[in-house]
């Protein structure tokens, strides 16, 4: 299917999110659409898919054009979505969700499980898009909950499919998967528009690349004509490091200290299996695994949101295993959650509450128990400005902000404070190639000021840029702590649970300090 | 493990059974085994040893095929089932598996009713089939009241305005139908007040975004306040004409009414216990089973992806609002054409609000609403039962008895309720 915006513009007040937007997206083309935090991509989706309603522009689908009152119009015109925050309802099952609005039915309205079944195992085969239908969705993790979200947008047929952001949360392998079906979809003559912070997948996938910045489309290009960082500067509008500059660690004592470490499920399941670890001051320890091998629960174990079902975490030589949050939040752990919306950030308040949400009941940020406003929106303002939080001023809601906006925020909140530990999950998740730099930046310094430093990523990328050591974690228990250099494919197999020598596959939780 | 689950394709659906944790489990089991010293103490052993006490099975003049009434010595009752009901507590305090944790709860809490009616009724006679029947009248405004609040809250909007909508639709269809002569006509009309207080509901808290609490507090001051002044001004000086209708006379339905015990309080009644009845079923397969239920459900979830996928989120809570509101009216007109045929102002006196109690303590589930809807009732009729039978405890107290149960019930024993996610959130589309 053809797509052609022309025109598109698309404000909030007096926030011009869309400024005359052009795009064209020919037939069985996958098209990159790329930009800064906050350029007006996912407004601009939002617009073409009939969840907003431009102020101006037209949208013409095989030169014919077209209007959606409704998302339910747009995808019966053949548009699909992929948001870039789940749309699954959390206690609904797979099959639901992947239903909910084109529901088989029998006479009188009855759901046609087994026909949502079928169809559900269908396209996953055909896909290789692996979900149970009768899962429940809160229980799975992100990775999943965002296949779960493609099967969707394919369940209904797609013409013209719209990514946004999908590999954000995806493994390599995952994503590889992903680009297999992209490729496999426009053979047949669908188009997708896919968007992306990361430009190797621009560079492997896309056959062009529009680039915005400020909500106006920069340049069309395409990716055999361009390079990675060709397309950074032309995003951020100045040349871009792509990879960290940071010293050898100078590691000083433990700080944190994991010992047996034993996480049960609600159903009373091993999640983490006697996994121990030590990270010292001044050195970063990266987690490497696929989503949902347990690194989420050892994540919410240091920070004490679940409870331990055996083992020892000690922070500078004090036993913090009982501890409770805030306990731990005094005695100096930073923690940027993996699913900022639902643990990092109340969308429901503005950027500048939640950017002191952690110290909101002490000074300076309160007196004699009252909040001191005006210090709130001062250290507020700093903060934004010092993260490139892009908004029209402190007091929007963060409900409000394109997500990498959102993420900024967590991250300026946690690595504000004095620290001793820094547990950070798929901290740079959605953020663009200048603000990931930036980030970056951020957490070396962290380390260089002494902290120890927990990083949680399915970001290959992310974690051999930013660890000293590397930790795989493969279905509760550590395969192998190793350095950085040891390459991306042996820690590729790692996180699939192939140990390179016989030997090491006997050990579980091994502690291999530096 | 999780991961393994996921890896290997294995469902991971969690069940509902995990809701009862650890130390709750516990604290039912403790309930139990102190609930057991009372039996032994006060209602066995404090009982002298040759008192008897009589349960009723089948009512005089009932329709049902006769059975023979139980005697039974309290004393020797009681102690048997102290034991048995702190053997119960023990398992509950030993146990390690949740599965039918409720099952044990309740049985024990049978036991122990069975043993303070014994005792409350000892040396004399107690109607246990006219108990239950009294039971279930009690319980049918509520059944109504809990299935509107499942139908409004489900869908996102809290309805506290089911108190005002009974009321209205007490007094409508009693005027409608005295004036009329006819029910039928009595029980739309007040099914339609229910609804319009429904829509009023919609309006203000859809369109303008308003408090529901608040607009549902307001409602229901209106319509107390409206039917109070139509009373004096319109059913008091016409009272034979505009207050003292027909009401609906009970339907025996054939073989079922010859149940021994339950049959003829359950299938010798008005219209209004069988609409229940259909209407327990049809939002029970209709929430759950249908494309009605999956769309209004995801409404009340997460309103932002069921907009994604084309479902009208505003048209769906308005819908529903409105038919909550009808089911409310319905409920209503039992207070007056399902019972005395005469409407007396406030006659509804709160129930309103134990059927949005009901709706919480059955976890947003229609069948769910009509068990506690029952227990309610139960605690009714026990109270009225109790009375009778001149036990020695204050009538104030016992009036009290359904509200304790509900504050007992909701706060104790639901446990971890997970409303609704988006229960009483307005909804605006970009
Ligand atoms: N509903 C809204 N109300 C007000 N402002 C909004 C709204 N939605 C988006 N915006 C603003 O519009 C701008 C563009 O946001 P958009 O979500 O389109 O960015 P994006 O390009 O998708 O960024 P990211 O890569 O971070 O997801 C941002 O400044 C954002 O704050
Ligand atoms: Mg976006």
């Amino acid at each position: 299917m053809k797509l052609e915006l022309s025109g598109i513009t698309k404000t909030f007040g007096s926030l011009v999110a869309d400024d005359h937007v052009d795009l064209t997206v020919e037939p069985g083309e996958i098209h990159a659409l790329l930009g800064e935090n906050g350029a007006g991509k996912t407004t601009l989706m939002n617009v073409l898919f009939g969840l907003m309603h431009p102020d101006s522009g037209d949208i013409a689908l095989d030169g014919e054009v077209v209007h959606f009152p409704d998302p339910g119009a747009a995808v019966r015109h053949g548009i699909g979505m992929v948001h870039q925050h789940f749309m699954l309802v959390p206690v609904f099952t797979v099959a639901e969700n992947v239903v909910l609005g084109f529901e088989p039915t029998r006479h009188f309205g009855l759901l046609d499980r087994r026909r949502a079944r079928a169809d559900i195992h269908r396209i996953s085969q055909e896909f290789g898009l692996e979900v149970d239908p009768d899962a429940l969705v809160e229980d799975l993790p992100v990775g999943v909950q965002q296949r779960v979200e493609i099967l969707k947008a394919l369940s209904r047929d797609a013409q013209l499919l719209i990514l946004d952001e999908p590999t954000s949360v995806l493994t390599p392998n995952e994503t590889e998967a992903l680009f297999a079906i992209m490729r496999s979809l426009v053979v047949s003559g669908r188009s997708i528009l896919f968007i992306t912070h990361k430009l190797k997948e621009v560079l492997a996938v896309a056959d062009r690349i529009t680039v915005m910045r400020a909500g106006a489309v920069i340049g069309t290009t395409t990716s055999q004509a361009t390079t990675e960082s060709e397309l950074a500067s032309m995003m951020v509008g100045r040349s871009v490091e792509l990879v960290v500059h940071k010293e050898p660690a100078r590691p000083g004592e433990v700080v944190l200290a994991v010992e047996d470490l034993t996480v049960e499920d609600a159903r009373g399941l091993t999640v983490v299996d006697h996994v121990s670890f030590e990270v010292r001051g001044g050195e970063i320890l990266a987690l490497a695994g696929v989503q949902g091998n347990g690194q989420t629960e050892i994540e919410e174990a240091l920070c004490g949101l679940i409870e331990v079902a055996a083992g020892r975490i000690t922070l500078l030589g004090r036993d913090i295993t009982r501890a409770t949050p805030k306990a731990r939040l005094r005695a100096g752990i930073a923690h940027v959650p993996e699913d900022r919306i639902r643990d990092g950030l109340v969308t429901s308040m503005t950027i500048a509450d939640n950017l002191i949400l952690d110290v909101f009941d002490v000074a300076p940020h309160a007196r004699l128990g009252a909040r001191n406003l005006r210090e709130v929106a001062c250290s507020g303002k700093e903060r934004m400005s010092d993260f490139d939080i892009r908004a029209g001023s402190v007091d929007v809601l963060v409900s409000t902000l394109s997500g990498g906006n959102q993420q900024k925020v967590i991250v300026a909140r946690e690595l504000s404070r004095q620290t001793t530990l820094l547990v950070a999950a798929q901290p740079t998740r959605g953020l663009d190639v200048g603000s990931i730099e930036y980030v970056h930046r951020r957490i070396v310094e962290v380390r260089d000021r002494g902290a120890a430093v927990v990083i949680i990523s399915s970001e290959l990328d992310e974690v051999l840029a930013l660890g000293d050591r590397i930790a795989v974690i493969y279905r509760g228990a550590i395969m192998d702590v190793v350095g950085p250099s040891v390459g991306r494919e042996r820690i590729g197999l790692l996180m699939a649970g192939v140990t390179g020598d016989g030997a090491a596959s006997s050990q579980t939780g091994v502690e291999t300090g530096q | 493990m999780t991961a393994v689950a996921i890896l290997g394709g294995k469902p991971a659906v969690a069940s509902e059974a995990r809701i009862v944790s650890a130390g709750r489990r516990r604290g039912m089991g403790i309930f139990l085994v102190l609930a057991s010293v009372l039996m032994l103490l006060t209602f066995g052993l404090g009982v002298s040893a040759g008192a008897e006490t009589t349960f009723r099975l089948t009512s005089p003049f009932s329709t049902a095929w006769y059975l023979a009434p139980l005697h039974f010595p309290v004393r020797e009752t009681s102690v048997v089932m102290a034991v048995v009901c702190a053997a119960l507590g023990l398992l509950l305090i030993v146990r390690r598996r949740t599965r039918g944790t409720f099952v044990i709860f309740s049985l024990g809490v049978v036991l122990f009713l069975w043993s303070f009616l014994a005792w409350a009724a000892r040396n004399n006679l107690l109607d246990l089939a006219g108990m239950i029947g009294a039971t279930l009248i009690s319980a049918i405004p509520i059944i109504f009241g809990s299935m509107s609040g499942v139908m409004c809250e489900r869908s996102g909007v809290i309805n506290v305005a089911i108190e005002g909508q009974f009321l209205m639709g007490a007094f409508i269809a009693e005027i409608i139908a005295s004036a009329s002569g006819d029910l039928w006509l009595g029980l739309a009309c007040g099914a339609l007040a229910g609804g319009l207080l429904g829509g009023l509901l919609a309006f203000l808290s859809l369109r303008y975004s308003a408090d529901q609490i608040i607009v549902g507090i307001v409602i229901n001051a209106f319509a107390l306040g409206l039917t109070n002044y139509l009373t004096d001004t319109l059913l008091v000086p016409y009272q034979n004409t505009l207050n003292s209708g027909p009401t609906f006379s009970p339907i025996a339905i054939p073989l079922l009414d010859k149940i021994p015990i339950i049959g003829p309080d359950v299938f010798d009644q008005n219209i209004f216990v069988y609409l229940a009845i259909v209407l327990l079923v049809v939002l029970t397969t209709g929430l759950f089973r249908t494309r009605w239920g999956l769309r209004l459900r995801a409404v009340g979830e997460h309103p932002e992806a069921a907009e994604t996928v084309g479902i009208h989120v505003l048209t769906v809570r308005y819908r529903n609002v409105i038919w909550g509101g009808v089911i409310a009216g319905i409920g209503g007109a039992a207070f007056t054409i399902g019972s005395t045929g005469e409407f007396s102002s406030d006659m509804t006196a709160g129930l309103g609000f134990v059927a949005l109690a009901a709706m919480i303590f059955g976890r947003w589930r229609p069948y769910g609403g009509l068990l506690a809807a029952l227990l309610f009732g139960f605690a009714n009729s026990l109270q009225a039962t109790l009375s009778v039978l001149n036990v020695p405890i204050n009538p104030n107290i016992l009036v009290m008895a359904p509200y304790l149960i509900t504050i007992a019930v909701v706060s104790g024993l639901v446990g971890r309720v997970r409303p609704p996610a988006n229960d009483g959130k307005p909804y605006r589309p970009q």
